[in-house]
């Protein structure tokens, strides 16, 4: 066997002058271990400017692929430059190795950087070609949620179902904690405010109109878009990276309607019903508030909450709930059906769907906001 | 089965092996001696515990009771710290190639490098070129990432990030499965060579009997927790033993060895 035993310590590769000009020696271990040097030394190395060169091998006591690589790097960068070499006294297995690596030698590919207009150019196209699957997914969409409501019994209730539980049921924890304290926020904020005028009872205005309007929708849409968005691109992007949708097309199931549309139908009821729920809590959490802090009783609490909000102000809260349903569920699974094929891609998408969510039901909600004071609501 | 005797050229020696799943017993007594410089073969039915052996070997996971000795080293308790200077010394090719997938081939290969060694970028860009020529790949193939490759493919770079270090001792866990014959027995020729070619030790776990019979040194079988029977193909195949002689002369098996005799 090759000299693989050798001590770690003792691993030391060497090139040098020989004899006479045209001769070089090589030396010991030509391994990974010992080719950093090595490399250093064949760098400075000054080689004869032309004509014939031998380097006698035959000290070289080990030798791996990486130093049969050195080598035969060092003989081809000579031959370039018109200097014929001869190896001599190399032994048998290296210089099968030898062989071994120049058959597979293979003509390096130079990877090549895109400039920064370049990649200005393509990430721009890349925003506009998203932008443009976004839109059509949507159009998608809504021609097979068109085709099944013509047949209503397409709809595949049981994962509607199953959605409705783990987006809706599942989540009224932590939203109904997350509103709770809110609504304690506001109210202990505009407590002292309020005091300051002693219009302590219009606690239930601020925290009333504050919460349902705005707060509570908003609120629960995006601990909704981190929940199950999330989980909508994670899911929808693991399939495609396992070929389930691959095979789901060819078994000849749709999959807007399997994966869609359940998740769609179930966020689009859950949400508003989480959000009237929520509004619920946040109320609670400023009743609470206004009676520890305000010495407002909670009779006198509820009686001004009924004065203070609408009815117009309270369909507007939940009103708006629904499109940020259809926010969520799509662009977490638009982003799902975007995963590339790799784990890391999964990752990447599952991001790229919570914060294009995030950012579209807020902007969507100062739309609404800008919309409904044209009119006056 | 007797344990064969402690030879000083055993790399891998596995002794009295024992290995449970809950009350399922995967290995009974598993005696095995791997040397220095053979290829050597596990095969056995589905589920008869190849893939653990080969799992236990390089210490991924802990067997019920026994020892193996890799190196010399006793593997069996030992420590992810105390089993990184053996990690340096083998090369591992999982079935499924585990190909870090946020990363290129090239950047899959170089990583081994970066992480074992001190060497230059630009060196460690050769190097790692160089071990994917090696496996016979494109260089195009080396800015590409896994996703955007062929099972084959796959394969072969998964080869190349195991030999990145030049280890002394290289696991391949089903190393053609799910290859065109061609690519297999472009992995058979590749096998053959790098164990003459680097004096490497190769211990694979296969189904595939024209690997078995072309680059196979050694062949164990494994069956009923315990290891039927050692020795070369030729051997094996004229063993009378009921559950080699099912394996080997199935309607699959025939048509291997007639090929690997035309071969040769």
């Amino acid at each position: 066997m090759t000299a693989r035993a050798i001590a770690d310590v003792d691993i030391r590769a060497d090139v040098g002058p020989g004899s006479t000009p045209s001769h070089f020696h090589c030396a010991g271990a030509w391994v990974l271990r010992a080719i950093e040097p090595l490399d250093h030394r064949l760098g400075a190395m000054r080689w004869p400017e032309s004509g014939q060169l031998v380097l006698d091998a035959s000290a070289v006591t080990a030798m791996d692929t990486t130093g049969a690589w050195m080598l035969h790097r060092t003989m081809r960068d000579l031959q370039k430059h018109g200097i014929s070499v001869q190896v001599h006294g190399l032994r048998p297995e290296f210089e099968a190795l030898l062989h071994l690596i120049a058959s597979r030698e293979v003509a390096q590919a130079e990877p090549s950087a895109p400039g920064l207009l370049i990649r200005i150019g393509q990430q721009s196209w890349r925003s506009l070609q998203n932008a443009f699957g976004m839109l059509s997914f949507l159009g998608e969409n809504t021609l097979v949620l068109l085709q099944v409501l013509r047949h209503p019994r397409r709809i595949r209730w049981r994962p509607v179902l199953y959605n409705l539980q783990t987006a809706g049921f599942e989540a009224l924890p932590i939203t109904g904690l997350l509103s709770f304290l809110i609504g304690i926020v506001i109210a202990y904020q505009g407590a002292e405010q309020l005091q300051r005028f002693g219009a302590n009872i219009y606690v239930a205005n601020l925290v009333g109109l504050s919460m349902v309007r705005e707060l509570s929708p908003m609120l629960t849409a995006i601990i909704v878009a981190g929940r199950s968005g999330s989980a909508y691109a994670a899911q929808i992007g693991t399939m495609k990276v396992t070929e389930e949708i691959d095979a789901l097309r060819t078994i000849g199931v749709g999959q807007m309607e399997l994966l869609v549309l359940p998740k769609l139908l179930a966020l689009v009821i859950a949400l508003p019903l989480l959000t009237v729920y929520t509004d619920v809590m946040g109320v609670l959490g400023g009743m609470v508030m206004a009676r520890a802090e305000l010495d407002v009783s909670f009779s006198a609490y509820l009686g001004q909450l009924d004065e203070a909000i609408s009815l117009s102000s309270y369909l507007i809260g939940i009103g708006k709930a629904p499109v940020f349903a259809v926010i969520i569920a799509l662009v977490g699974c638009f982003q799902g059906f975007q995963v590339g094929g790799s784990a890391d891609s999964v990752g990447r998408q599952t991001t790229v769907s919570v914060v294009q969510s995030i950012f579209l039901v807020i902007l969507t909600d100062a739309l609404f906001s800008i919309v409904f004071s044209w009119f006056g609501l | 089965m007797s344990a064969p005797a402690a030879s000083a050229d055993a790399v891998i020696e596995i002794r009295g092996l024992n290995t449970r799943f809950g009350d399922a017993v995967v290995h009974d007594d598993v005696n095995l001696a791997i040397r220095k410089g053979e290829i050597f073969a596990l095969v056995g039915a589905s589920g008869c515990g190849k893939s653990t052996l080969l799992r236990e070997t390089i210490a991924l996971q802990q067997p019920a009771s026994g020892s193996i000795r890799v190196f010399g080293v006793e593997v069996v308790g030992l420590s992810d710290e105390g089993a990184l200077p053996l990690r340096r010394r083998w090369g591992v090719m999982f079935e499924r190639g585990a190909l870090f997938s946020a990363l290129t081939v090239a950047e899959n290969v170089g990583m081994v490098l970066h992480e074992h060694t001190t060497l230059g970028q630009g060196l460690i860009d050769e190097i790692a070129a160089v071990k994917i020529a090696l496996t016979g790949l494109p260089a195009s193939a080396g800015p590409k990432y896994p996703n955007e490759l062929s099972g084959s493919m796959r394969k072969r770079a998964a080869l190349a990030r195991a030999i990145a270090l030049d280890p002394e001792l290289l696991l391949l866990d089903e190393p053609t499965a799910g290859l065109d014959p061609l690519s297999a027995s472009g992995i058979d020729d590749l096998v053959r060579q790098l164990r003459d070619a680097l004096g490497l030790t190769i211990m694979m776990v296969t189904h595939d009997l024209d690997l078995l019979w072309r680059a196979a040194d050694r062949v164990a079988v494994l069956g009923e927790g315990r290891v039927l029977g050692t020795g070369t193909m030729t051997e094996l195949s004229a063993s009378g033993q009921g559950l080699i002689r099912e394996y080997f002369h199935g309607p699959r098996g025939r048509p291997a060895r007639e090929q690997a005799w035309n071969r040769k």
